[in-house]
């Protein structure tokens, strides 16, 4: 590559973060520190029941007796959890009816990250409940999803309007205990999204929330839960970006996921967070634990993630398969340039007869990042005819970063046929060059590269997101080549 | 008081004894080695499933063993019972250790033409020059607690030296034998160095005439130099009771080779760490394996391959078939340095498990620091493809015969590249024989 063509491409990679700005709104912030108090305090200033409380306090002294987990594959300095202020909310006292009443400071922050709330929800028929920090403020298409008998509300709503509900199924994938930043998020979950589709129901439209992390030093602890009751079917899109920010911000959320007889659960990921500087200065750690169960027969549950953003990013979206014949799929594509860090991928638990799974992971790093896939696939004894595929491949892209792949295969059972195939390889300079005789710049030749190699996962995306991919791709690769 | 203490009791009391018996041998630096390995092994933790590299293997089985320390007057040899692994003597140079001691009776100890081959014990007297700069210094003698237990004990064993540009015309055939029935712990370590364009061929079996319980623990470490070719096969044929814990390290250099071949059949808890280094550019290793299990066998095997530099091409292919209860582990790392651009490895697992009590726990993995690399591996498991026995059967096979046909080739492909003749088609019978019983 010539030196101009050098240039050009560090030019590029110097570029600041496009999503990076902070909003100015009045956030309710408390006091820094975690005790017993802390989660009393979220559950008071919540409005919670008594048993969501109990609830809280027994997560929480789950974590007191966790030890701070060390085996992922990424480096970052020990986490202070007394100096993280666990709960912000932007104050508002009353309830909204319409977009007119949200403060219009903040639906001009949604209008720079691209997210014109009443646009969408004219041209794209998507129903955005939208999470400013920790509450949500602004839920539409409400009314039309009631009418199907569709509950789609922030978690506290639920928690107060739906407490059966919540209660039956809340911790019933990721229970209290299940690790040490679940626990966490268990006792001080601020807030998240709720969604239950009765028997029967096709949900009509691409359900969607987008996060975003604001007040500075407040970890964000979202927790969602969706139940699809028998023969319904949902889409969930989730989405982020973040403002810029100096010191390391901790999100863990949690999502878990209940698919019943013949239901189907879609879920996506978009996750664009601030990824720290070019020097690894700041970014988010996103510590996730996603998990879903395919509880009844022919059910199946699919996730779909694109992972661009972020410092760390260590989460591993799994699906357990119990039902007879249900299916679990993961397809992912993470992408780490300069200093971020990635350890993601699945597990799959074959635990029913006839059960599929597929897992399709597209690693990418550029710069001096490290990409690790980790995967579990386990065949229960009782498991028969199960089938796994697996494929993980990883593109490296300059010669100071890594790529790791460390699949777990657990097999128990004669009748399971389980492949799993794994490549590393890098961007050929012959495909560079039939694309730059072409009259494409080197630039655009790697993202459309990139993008091909992406392929198998982005068809999986809905439309609006997949276009969204795209363009995230090229900014995340942008200064990488070379 | 705590078994793994107990243990660690049990396996430091021989020391004393093994100091005494050294004469002169224990002001040698090669003494410093085993007293800080044994200081190691008493210090270091007995692993259990909590760590990572024994997830799969539960060793508490050995905790219970009462260990007794051969000596000399354990050799005792029924040359009837050794006719079956020393057939065709005359095509190899045969070392023989009965219930761990050197048999020179049963052995032929040469030195010719440059080329050393001789017991362990034997070397570290005449040819300790040689040996001082490797030995113990290869492999990191605290690699695992097994390792720095079988450092604390080096003694028994076998040393290979071939000097520069020879070719040794036979193959070296190892018989690590047992004939008793006593809780015996056996430590071989073995010594291989390879000087520049030299080549050795190089067969390990570990049999036995009963079936008793004891415990091998052998560290094999190796070095090939410049333009130098190891082949080394190893065929483990222990008592179905016995333990069998190996760790070996071969270091690579330059436009070197080095082929190995481990096949399983005996033991109920096998476990292998083998690890290869390449130290010079263009070199070539391979690691195949295969692995019989039936019954409650355990056969766990981890490898390492360190592409520390640019240029070379690693190649690995583990086989396994699983019967009865029995359990396989494999656990294959690759490793491409930041400089080892144009590295080429290969990696590969398949698995047939046979029965619906037989479990496999595999975990490829692929650690890469380098982006102008082909780097691929793979791993299947399943049973045996029906319409591959269909077609057999409408030719004429019965179903027994027909699944045997298919395993066959199936296990055979591991070692099929073995150049050694005799061995390659021993190990095709075996394999025969062990899917017929």
């Amino acid at each position: 590559m010539s030196t101009t063509e050098i240039n050009e491409i560090e030019e590029l990679a110097n570029r600041e973060y496009k999503y990076g700005f902070v909003t100015d709104i009045e956030s309710e912030t408390i006091p820094i520190g975690l005790s017993e108090d802390t989660v009393k305090l979220i559950s008071q200033k919540k409005e919670e029941p008594a048993w969501m409380l109990e609830w809280r306090l027994k997560a929480f002294r789950n974590w007191k007796k966790m030890a701070y987990p060390k085996w992922p594959n990424v480096n970052y300095p020990e986490i202070d959890f007394q100096s993280i202020s666990y709960y912000s909310a932007p104050k508002q006292k009353k309830q909204l009816n319409s977009l007119d009443e949200v403060d219009p400071e903040l639906l001009r922050a949604f209008q720079k990250l691209g997210i014109p709330l009443e646009e969408q929800k004219i041209l794209s028929g998507v129903a955005v409940d939208a999470v400013f920090d920790s509450v949500s403020v602004a839920t539409t298409f409400k009314s039309k999803l009631n009418e199907m008998g569709i509950i789609f509300c922030s978690m506290s709503e639920a928690i107060k309007e739906h407490p059966d509900l919540v209660r039956k199924y809340i911790g019933s994938v990721v229970p209290q205990g299940d690790n040490f930043y679940a626990a966490l998020n268990s006792a001080v979950f601020s807030d998240g999204s709720f969604v239950y589709v009765p028997k029967g129901v096709r949900c009509p439209m691409e359900l969607s929330t987008y996060f975003r992390i604001n007040a500075a030093n407040t970890g964000q602890f979202e927790r969602t839960l969706i139940v699809a009751d028998e023969g319904s079917y949902v889409s969930y899109l989730e989405g982020c970006t973040a403002p810029q920010r100096d010191e390391n911000q901790l999100h863990a959320a949690i999502v878990e996921l209940v698919a019943m007889d013949n239901a189907q659960i879609k879920y996506s990921t978009i996750q664009n967070w601030y990824a720290g500087d070019k020097s690894g200065k700041g970014g988010i750690y996103n510590f996730v634990t996603k998990r879903g169960i395919c509880k009844g027969v022919n059910s199946k549950i699919s996730w779909t993630q694109v992972e661009t953003g972020s410092a760390i990013t260590w989460k591993y979206p799994s699906c357990i398969l119990q039902g007879e014949n249900s299916v679990g799929e993961f397809y992912s594509v993470a992408i780490t340039n300069n200093h971020q860090q990635a350890d993601t991928g699945t597990k799959m638990i074959h635990i029913g007869k006839n059960t599929k799974s597929t897992i399709v992971s597209k690693g990418i790093s550029a710069g001096v990042s490290n990409n690790t896939y980790r995967g579990l696939v386990k065949i229960n004894r009782k498991a028969q005819n199960s089938r796994n595929y697996s494929q993980c491949d990883s593109l490296l892209i300059g010669d100071k970063c890594g790529a790791h792949t460390f699949p777990y295969l657990e097999v128990n059972n004669p009748t399971a046929i389980i492949e799993h195939e794994a490549t590393t390889s890098k961007i050929g300079e012959d495909q560079i060059f039939y694309l730059n005789q072409r009259g494409l710049s080197t630039e655009d030749a790697v993202s459309m590269i990139v993008n091909g190699y992406c392929k198998e996962v982005f068809k999986e995306l809905p439309m609006e997101f997949a276009v969204e991919a795209t363009k995230l791709l090229s900014l995340s690769l942008e200064g990488s080549v070379g | 008081m705590d078994k793994s203490l107990e243990f660690k009791e049990k396996l430091s009391s021989g020391f004393d004894s093994l100091e005494a018996s050294l004469n002169g041998g224990s002001k040698l630096p090669l003494h410093e080695i085993r007293k800080n390995s044994l200081k190691f092994f008493l210090e270091a933790n007995y692993p259990t499933l909590k760590d990572e590299e024994w997830k799969y293997t539960n060793l508490t089985g050995l905790l219970d063993l009462n260990f007794e320390f051969p000596d000399n007057k354990s050799s005792l040899l029924i040359e009837s019972e050794l006719e079956e692994f020393l057939s065709e003597r005359e095509k190899y140079y045969n070392l023989v250790f009965i219930n761990g001691v050197f048999s020179p009776e049963s052995s032929d100890l040469i030195k010719f033409n440059g080329i050393i081959v001789s017991d362990l014990k034997f070397a570290v007297r005449n040819y300790y020059n040689l040996i001082e700069p490797h030995l113990g210094k290869i492999i990191n003698p605290e690699f695992t607690i097994f390792t720095a237990l079988n450092s604390a004990y080096i003694n028994e064993g076998v040393f290979i030296h071939a000097h520069k540009n020879k070719v040794l015309d036979r193959p070296v055939r190892i018989v690590y034998f047992n004939n008793s029935d006593r809780n015996y712990i056996y430590q071989p370590r073995n010594l291989f160095l390879l000087e520049e364009n030299s080549q050795v061929k190089v067969i390990e079996v570990y049999a036995s005439s009963n079936e008793s319980t004891y415990f091998t623990n052998s560290v094999t470490e190796g070095l090939v130099e410049d333009r130098a070719i190891l082949e080394h096969v190893k065929l483990q044929q222990e008592s179905k009771s016995a333990f069998h814990i190996t760790a070996t390290d071969i270091s690579v250099k330059k436009e070197a080779q080095y082929h190995a071949y481990n096949v399983a059949f005996g033991s109920i808890l096998t476990r292998n760490d083998i690890n290869a280094r390449f130290a010079g550019e263009h070199s070539e290793i391979t690691l195949n394996g295969l692995f019989l299990g039936s019954g409650k066998q355990l056969i766990d095997n981890h490898t390492l391959i360190d592409h520390a530099v640019p240029h070379c091409r690693s190649h690995q292919l583990y086989k396994g078939v699983l019967n009865g209860l029995s359990r396989g582990v494999f656990n294959g790392k690759v490793m491409v340095r930041k400089d080892a651009q144009k590295t080429n490895a290969f990696q590969e697992n398949k698995t047939i498990l046979m029965s619906d009590d037989a479990r496999i726990d595999t975990k490829p993995q692929l650690e890469i620091f380098a982006d102008d690399v082909k780097c691929t591996h793979g791993a299947t498991i399943g049973r045996l493809n029906e319409d591959s026995i269909f077609y057999l059967r409408s030719r004429g096979f019965g179903l027994e015969l027909a699944r045997t046909t298919l395993i066959n080739a199936f296990a055979t492909d591991a070692v099929h590249t073995i150049t050694i003749d005799d061995i390659r088609n021993q190990i095709e019978e075996m394999i025969a024989a062990n899917l017929s019983s």
